[in-house]
């Protein structure tokens, strides 16, 4: 940490604080859906091939996330769509 | 008159439950109202020995429930403050001879005498804990800014939003100021942001919390003279309905020392 920064208060973003925090944001997403981290990879896997059966996608880029909003918690999936200027990259 | 049944819970053991029953119960008794507390704690009585009444028990809880002593006589009353009462736990029994219906019988016995019964729960998700939220009114869940006390937080408050009880608000214990400032403690508002409930309290971690306990005399008592007492005081004018702003936390940083140093040297 810099001295500015000390004299202004402010702690690194990975200072034990801020982990603290990424770390109980996640704990708490899981805790709270009662949906484990690996039942959240079987839940992408079975999406990406549910969703792979009609329309064509890009796998790799699939993210399922927890969204919090208060004491809602909400599943995203981000589907990237595999476009033909992708595949012809490939 | 009708009391409020407040309990105070938390998970996590040791975040400070009941130092908390103890001081509130003393700021809410100075303040006029009628308060008795109760020890839910069976089997690990302790709310006792912090009020300093623990030579004067001679029926507990479970005396009550069981009917071998009327109510009347199982309350200790504060020779200090004329209306604040402890309903004791029991000692040598275990949480299994208390069911969350003889709580609910209990309290409502002693709403209409009094303002305010307190509620000290054990800590866990068990018997205990059942039993102390079930005459609950209102809920106070107690933290402390470490992971683990938060988890176990979010799990009482999820516990509590599905038995449909409340409203539940949130008391951050033991806060170090100067370490928040370094960054290497949860800062109250991401603790608020986590747990997303309400606030009432904030209380900074304070040494005169210990010799209060080793004497049986709250910091309430006194409420001036220290940060970690006027917190406990301002926490009861909150649940008075009074809008207190939270007191500030924050250590003073360079800057202001540098300030206030220039400051006093001009003087």
């Amino acid at each position: 940490m810099g001295f500015l920064e000390r004299v202004l208060g402010r702690g690194e973003p990975s200072s034990s604080g801020a982990v603290a925090k990424e770390r109980l944001r996640l704990v708490l997403s899981h805790d709270r859906s009662n949906i484990s981290p690996a039942l959240l990879e079987t839940l992408k896997d079975e999406i990406v091939t549910v969703i792979s059966r009609h329309v064509p996608i890009d796998a790799e880029g699939v993210e399922v996330n927890f969204s919090q909003n208060a004491r809602e918690t909400r599943l995203v999936a981000d589907i990237p769509l595999s476009t033909k200027r992708k595949r012809r990259k490939r | 008159m009708a009391a409020r049944v407040v309990t105070v819970t938390s998970g996590k053991g040791g975040v400070g439950k009941t130092t908390m029953v103890a001081n509130l119960a003393i700021a809410l008794a100075v303040r006029g109202q009628r308060v008795v507390t109760i020890d839910a704690d069976v089997g690990l009585r302790n709310l006792d020995v912090l009020l300093g009444l623990e030579n004067r028990i001679v029926y507990d809880l479970v005396d009550v429930i069981e009917g071998r002593c009327r109510l009347r006589q199982a309350l200790v009353r504060d020779k200090r403050l004329s209306e604040l009462f402890l309903l004791p736990a029991a000692q040598t029994r275990d949480k299994s001879a208390v069911q969350p219906e003889d709580m609910v019988q209990v309290c409502d016995s002693l709403r209409e005498q009094h303002d305010f019964v307190l509620i000290d729960s054990p800590a866990g998700i068990e018997q205990g804990f059942r039993y102390a939220v079930a005459p609950a009114d209102e809920i106070l869940i107690v933290t402390n800014p470490e992971v683990a006390a938060v988890r176990d937080a979010d799990r009482i408050i999820g516990l509590v939003e599905a038995e449909e009880q409340g409203p539940t608000r949130l008391i951050i214990n033991r806060i170090k100021p100067d370490m928040v400032r370094r960054g290497e403690m949860l800062a109250v508002a991401d603790v608020v942001e986590l747990l997303a409930i309400d606030l009432i309290g904030i209380v900074p971690e304070d040494q005169a919390i210990l010799v209060a306990a080793n004497r049986g005399q709250p910091l309430a008592f006194s409420s001036d003279s220290s940060s970690a007492g006027r917190s406990f005081h301002n926490i009861a004018r909150r649940l008075l309905g009074e809008d207190v702003p939270f007191l500030p936390l924050r250590e003073p940083g360079v800057l202001e020392r540098l300030f206030r140093f220039v400051r006093s040297e001009g003087d």
